[in-house]
């Protein structure tokens, strides 16, 4: 089999959106090199014509008629958000000033 | 209370609920003294919610005395884990992410245990985001085994299997993602059960592996993990992959006189890392039924050594994506050191994520990245399709498979906590059925020398539930294994 493949896990976590500590970086790159070592006994299948399953059976789309139901009060909707003002969620700044 | 009374099958508890022998105060009450006694050694629940519960216990006893009974589960304990939803009930799902959430509504399954009666009692430990083998990922305690506390439970759900052995709760609710139940049913010496894909709605759990996991129940008999999934399986809309098929009566299933059924042995299952203690047990119950008329058929799964590797890419996969939602923006852990958007997210997923679950989202990231789809996720996705049609093509000469839970009885705790990929080994005998969406159980087959418990897993068709179980209970009927219990 081929060798085991590097991840780069610092291109990675950045798009997972976690930040890692220079310890953590050293440990995962090492045991996820053991891990996708593993994953290599895949190579050896043959899967040329087979259909890739996303689900154990097959599913159709359903359709529901569009009945409004009860929502979440909104107080109930942002009472776990960590900050919140008037009614609303806040976060750092996004947008640069104009 | 007497021991006799807290090691007694759910089913039993009911009988005597419904004669009026007992009250379900009585009883609750009796399973929270029990609890309290316990857990400083086995550390199975985040919350005990005793008011409630006693509360809810009230409310069934009332009803009884009008003649208002809501059926079998009325008055009975269930402890949940705490990954499923109950209504101003924590949901922390075993993570500091999540450690002061509170569910803002009922899962589907918890709203039909309600609709039964049933008493919800107390939150169950898990490894985080259900993320585990040994419940040891959990942000907020070790679980240990009730038959030895120096070992594991199993996991993810450990809380769940520990809690029945130990004679918490008559019954529990776990999920299954890759063995979740199954596992710990068997390294516990209880009867856990994973249904088809779809049998329980997944409404109100949160995700990790949405295309694998199912919600199922915990017990000390075959009969009472009937009860239980009665209750909760069935349709529910807000699942979109919830499926529209008719519940048989599973209790009045069992009660059917034993069938010679043709049942399935893998050679796959029984390779290379297969504990000779557990190869025995199995082995001695495959004689059994041979002795009891049932054809014995040597039947082969080829790809299942492939199942681990297909599982942990389509999984991680899955959970890349499904815990991108803790972002500490709208309900879980927020860093107080970011100082923009980007490093809000990444600083609270990095200090709030532990250290398994941030493996596997970098892992399901990579595996998603471009250049490596084709190669891992889309591959994966391929093989799963064969994954499945072996066991298909095996039901067409077989009603039911038999083979080991796990590999090994329960292992010490720490033994395998810095060595994932041997972590990940613990689910091979499990896995196959989660990919294959087909339902699974695990009974009690036997002791090992060093007295824990040991599983015999019973693989049906698609929504035959009713059919593993029967076969299952013929098993239990000719022997004691479920009626010992762990000295705490």
């Amino acid at each position: 089999m081929s060798e085991a493949p590097q991840i780069d896990i610092d291109y990675v976590a950045r798009l997972a959106r976690v930040e890692l500590s220079p310890e953590e970086k050293v440990t995962y790159s090492a045991q996820l090199a053991d891990i996708l070592g593993y994953f290599d006994k895949l190579n050896a299948v043959d899967v040329d014509g087979i259909e890739p399953s996303a689900h154990p059976f097959h599913v159709v789309n359903v359709w529901a008629e569009d009945v409004p139901g009860e929502c979440l009060p909104k107080e109930e909707a942002i009472r776990h958000a960590a900050k919140t003002k008037d009614e609303q969620v806040m976060v750092p700044k996004v947008v640069g000033d104009a | 209370m007497s021991e006799s009374l807290f090691y007694k099958s759910a089913t039993e508890l009911s009988s005597l609920l419904q004669s009026g022998a007992l009250s379900s105060v009585e009883l609750t009450r009796a399973f929270i003294e029990r609890t309290q006694a316990v857990e400083p050694s086995v550390k199975a629940f985040l919350q005990q919610n005793v008011e409630e519960a006693l509360a809810m216990a009230s409310e069934s006893d009332f009803r009884r005395s009008r003649g208002q009974s809501l059926g079998p589960l009325d008055g009975i304990p269930v402890a949940i884990k705490d990954v499923i939803s109950v209504k101003g009930a924590s949901l922390s799902c075993g993570s500091r992410m999540l450690s002061h959430f509170v569910s803002p509504y009922d899962a589907h399954a918890a709203e039909l245990l309600k609709a039964a009666g049933a008493v919800l009692w107390g939150r169950l430990n898990m490894d985080e985001f259900a993320m585990g083998s040994s419940t040891e990922n959990s942000a907020f305690q070790t679980t240990s085994n009730p038959w030895n506390t120096d070992c594991i439970p199993g996991g993810s759900s450990g809380g769940s299997a520990a809690a029945v052995a130990a004679g918490e709760s008559p019954l529990t609710l776990g999920t299954d993602t890759g063995g979740s139940i199954r596992q710990p049913a068997a390294l516990c010496g209880v009867v856990g059960l994973k249904p088809t894909y779809g049998l329980v709605s997944r409404y109100g759990m949160v995700a990790y592996a949405s295309s694998l996991e199912q919600i199922g129940p915990f017990g000390r008999t075959v009969a009472d993990v009937a009860m239980l999934l009665q209750a909760i399986a069935g349709h529910d809309r807000r699942d979109s992959t919830s499926y529209k098929v008719d519940i048989p009566d599973y209790t009045a299933a069992l009660q059917a006189p034993a069938k010679k059924w043709r049942l399935g042995i893998p050679k796959e299952y029984f390779a290379e890392g297969l504990d000779p203690e557990v190869r025995q047990a199995v082995r001695n119950a495959i004689e059994f039924y041979r002795a009891q008329g049932c054809e014995i058929v040597d039947v082969s799964l080829p790809h299942a050594e492939l199942a681990i590797p297909v599982y942990y890419i389509i999984a991680t996969a899955e959970a890349s994506s499904n815990l991108a939602r803790f972002d500490g923006v709208r309900y879980s852990y927020r860093s107080p050191n970011a100082t923009d958007v980007v490093s809000l997210y990444s600083k609270s997923r990095g200090e709030g994520f532990g250290s398994e679950v941030k493996r596997r989202i970098i892992l399901g990231t990579y595996v998603l990245s471009s250049g490596y789809y084709d190669a891992y996720y889309l591959r994966a996705q391929k093989v799963r399709t064969l994954i499945r049609d072996d066991f298909m093509k095996a039901y067409e000469q077989v009603d039911a498979i038999l083979t080991p839970t796990s590999p090994t009885p329960a292992f010490k705790l720490g033994e395998r906590k810095e060595d994932p990929l041997s972590m990940y080994l613990a689910d091979i005998y499990t896995i196959s059925a989660n990919l294959a969406g087909i339902p699974g159980i695990s009974i009690p087959c036997g002791f090992s020398s060093e007295n824990l418990p040991l599983g015999l897993q019973i693989l049906g068709k698609p929504y035959d539930e009713a059919g593993i179980m029967a076969v299952a209970h013929a098993f239990e009927q000719a022997h004691d294994f479920h009626k010992r219990y762990p000295s705490l």
